[in-house]
């Protein structure tokens, strides 16, 4: 970019990107990011430390989809067992649990509020040393021997029979929760004490709603996961008999208190997601929200109601027909505000003037594929149907389409969307749509099958099936590479961006948010004056209003955010 | 945030109920009421723990939003006991026996 100065481009470049600001290099070397307590730093700490754990356990589904190329097997049936269960451990405790909040949430909720920090630095600061030393029991467990029992460890097998490290897992499982917890309480009182001047409930974006029920499910469930875990452990080391029936117990009390929890969990992967997706609707429609407190309220519905329905996981367990009754109805009215929200997604989207840029891509992908997963867990919710299909690939089919389809697009979503708020560069656009598109068909391409293996009988959890079974697990097989190339490109390309990429704008999408309304990349403080809230969440006024506010301004450089092209030339 | 002393008088007669609920659980564990003997028990238990909460751990003297959270944590722990009880309560209702 030229324009007439007398400051030569080059000073006008490095202040520009706030070299003397920014949250980046105020501060260096690995203590200052080890020992920081700026949220925003620790969000980095958080994405690089979820992206390699995201990394290994795309690693181990991988190694799932080989063995299942041949009806018998490639691997011996106990080295598959400790493949899923490491890929199913990896995935739910370590990346999809902590994804969105613990990255986006923590660098984007005090800058959305208006607030310096969260509301406990130090404590924000220690969930992520404590996510950590989950992180390495975790792969001690998986890597020292490994785990055969899956996620779920059921009892009484995970109590009595598994010569696995059950307890080592169940100690990694536990450590993890109490760093969800402490990210739980810091959201909740943040978003309770520290919003700026003017930002009333109503006017917080959607996000910032999505978190706070995360945050109250995170605090509700995770205790009684950690109380779970412990009633294992004892009974594993003590032969107390609590779920074990030949010693008195009763296997049935573990799936009710397991679920509890991972009912809900589900939501904690979910609910952040949905929030990215609000956002990004509307700030890719360039149009106020439609049916802003409906969306919310049902976030708020979804955190309340997700914990009266866990029992439909046990509709074939000796649970009471008449619980069952009972949990399959309430099953279906949790559906009911997942659907108001797609609902009001797409009446946004109606008539907005729409950029089909990748976050947007992903946006959409997030409504077909939740819809698709959501819509099959109205299968699985019907007492009789789930009779069929309970442990079968429908159900792997199912959970894949709401944790992949909707967690993985919704989080890529999202760090696309302020990938140049977070890094202070673009993402390169063409790259980032083939990638997307890659991904979709992959997805599409692994798990479609798997709802017609489902169906035809083929029971999870199995290293080996009939050869009739063979077409559709090689579909399956060759989906889930073309989605594991699509996940590599972008992992890539973002990486390439950090040094080659073009300098990011402060407001490339022209969208009303205070995150928007600071440098791309923040200072320390966040602003550089406190903001005062006078417009409502989502009012999207002419660009030239929405300045980055109380910035002292480069010379030779526009105060303005740049709008054309999504930012400046480099 | 406002910082409320509580009196040495008021912890000390706390703790004197605590330790007479103590006793009290004690007695009737003599007392034979059958199946009453552990809603007692727990009765006992629940008033000495709403006790803890409210002087020790200073929720009689905090905002509104702290005890509606507190509330809102043990409504929670209802919801896990209660639907699980009914489980156990209801499982043997079977239509078809098998
Ligand atoms: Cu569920």
């Amino acid at each position: 970019m030229s324009s007439a100065t007398a400051i030569p481009s080059e000073i006008a470049d490095v202040q520009w990107n706030g070299e003397r600001l920014n949250y980046l290099n105020n501060g260096h070397g690995l203590k200052s990011w080890l020992l920081t307590k700026d949220h925003k730093r620790i969000a980095i700490l958080y994405l690089i430390s979820v992206s390699a754990f995201f990394i290994l356990g795309g690693i181990f589904a991988l190694l799932i989809r080989i063995n299942l190329l041949v009806p018998q097997g490639e691997f011996p049936a106990d080295t598959y067992d400790r493949l899923f269960t490491a890929h199913g451990v990896i995935m739910v405790f370590l990346f999809l649990v902590p994804a969105v909040p613990a990255i986006l949430g923590n660098f984007l909720i005090p800058i959305m509020i208006g607030a310096k920090d969260l509301a406990f630095p130090k404590i924000n600061l220690l969930s992520w040393y404590i996510y950590m030393l989950a992180g390495v029991i975790l792969l001690y467990a998986i890597f020292a021997g490994g785990i055969d029992t899956g996620w779920t460890f059921y009892t009484p097998y995970s109590t009595s029979y598994s010569n696995s490290n059950v307890l080592l897992a169940g100690l990694g499982i536990f450590v993890a929760g109490f760093s969800s917890i402490l990210t739980g309480i810091n959201f909740i009182v943040t978003i309770h004490t520290m919003r700026a001047p003017g930002m009333t409930w109503f006017r917080l974006p959607l996000f910032v709603w999505a978190h706070y029920a995360t945050a109250l499910v995170i605090m509700l469930a995770t205790p009684v996961l950690a109380i779970t875990v412990s009633l294992m452990a004892i009974e594993r080391v003590t032969h107390v008999g609590i779920f074990d029936p030949a010693m008195g117990g009763d296997p049935v009390l573990f799936q009710h208190m397991f679920w509890f929890y991972s009912h809900p969990a589900v939501y904690i992967m979910v609910l952040p997601a949905m929030g990215i997706v609000s956002e990004l609707i509307a700030n890719l429609s360039h149009k106020n929200i439609f049916g802003y407190k409906f969306i919310a309220m049902s976030s708020l519905a979804i955190g309340i109601f997700g914990f009266l329905v866990w029992g439909h996981h046990l509709f074939v367990s000796t649970q009471s027909v008449y619980l069952g009754l009972a949990f399959s109805f309430l099953s279906y009215v949790v559906a009911i505000p997942s659907a108001i929200k797609v609902f009001n997604w797409t009446a946004t989207l109606f008539k907005g003037s729409i950029s089909y840029d990748t976050p947007m891509l992903y946006g959409l992908g997030f409504i077909g594929l939740f819809l698709i997963g959501g819509m099959t867990g109205l299968f699985l919710a019907a007492l009789g149907l789930d009779v069929q299909v309970h442990d079968t690939y429908f159900v792997i089919a199912h959970f894949h389409y709401v944790m992949v389809g909707g967690s993985l697009m919704g989080f890529l979503g999202g760090l696309h969307l302020w990938w140049g708020k977070m890094t202070g560069r673009e993402y390169p656009e063409y790259w980032a749509r083939a990638a997307m598109i890659i991904q979709f068909v992959g997805f599409n391409l692994t798990f479609f099958p798997q709802f017609i293996l489902g169906y035809l009988g083929m029971p999870r959890r199995y290293a080996s099936y009939p050869p009739e079974f063979q077409v559709l697990h090689v579909l399956s097989t060759a989906g889930a590479s073309i989605l594991g190339i699509g996940l590599g490109i972008t992992i890539f390309y973002l990486l390439w961006s950090l040094k080659r990429g073009k300098r990011a704008a402060a407001n490339p999408w022209g969208a009303p948010g205070l995150e928007w309304r600071t440098t791309s990349p923040p200072p320390t403080e966040n602003f550089y004056e406190t903001p005062v809230v006078t417009w409502e969440a989502y009012e999207f006024a002419p660009i030239e209003t929405m300045e980055v506010l109380g910035y002292p301004g480069d010379p030779g450089r526009p105060t303005q955010p740049v709008h054309a092209e999504h930012g400046t030339e480099d | 945030m406002s910082e409320h002393i509580v009196s040495k008088k008021t912890y000390y007669t706390v703790f004197l109920a605590l330790l007479a609920g103590t006793a009290l659980t004690v007695v009737m564990a003599f007392v034979n009421l059958h199946n009453w003997n552990i809603v007692v028990a727990l009765l006992i238990a629940g008033a000495k723990a709403s006790l803890v909460i409210a002087f020790f751990m200073h929720v009689k003297y905090s905002s509104k939003l702290t005890k509606m959270w507190v509330a809102v944590g043990f409504i929670w722990l209802f919801l896990l006991l209660a639907i699980t009880m009914t489980d156990f309560l209801t499982r043997a209702w079977l239509v078809y026996k098998p």
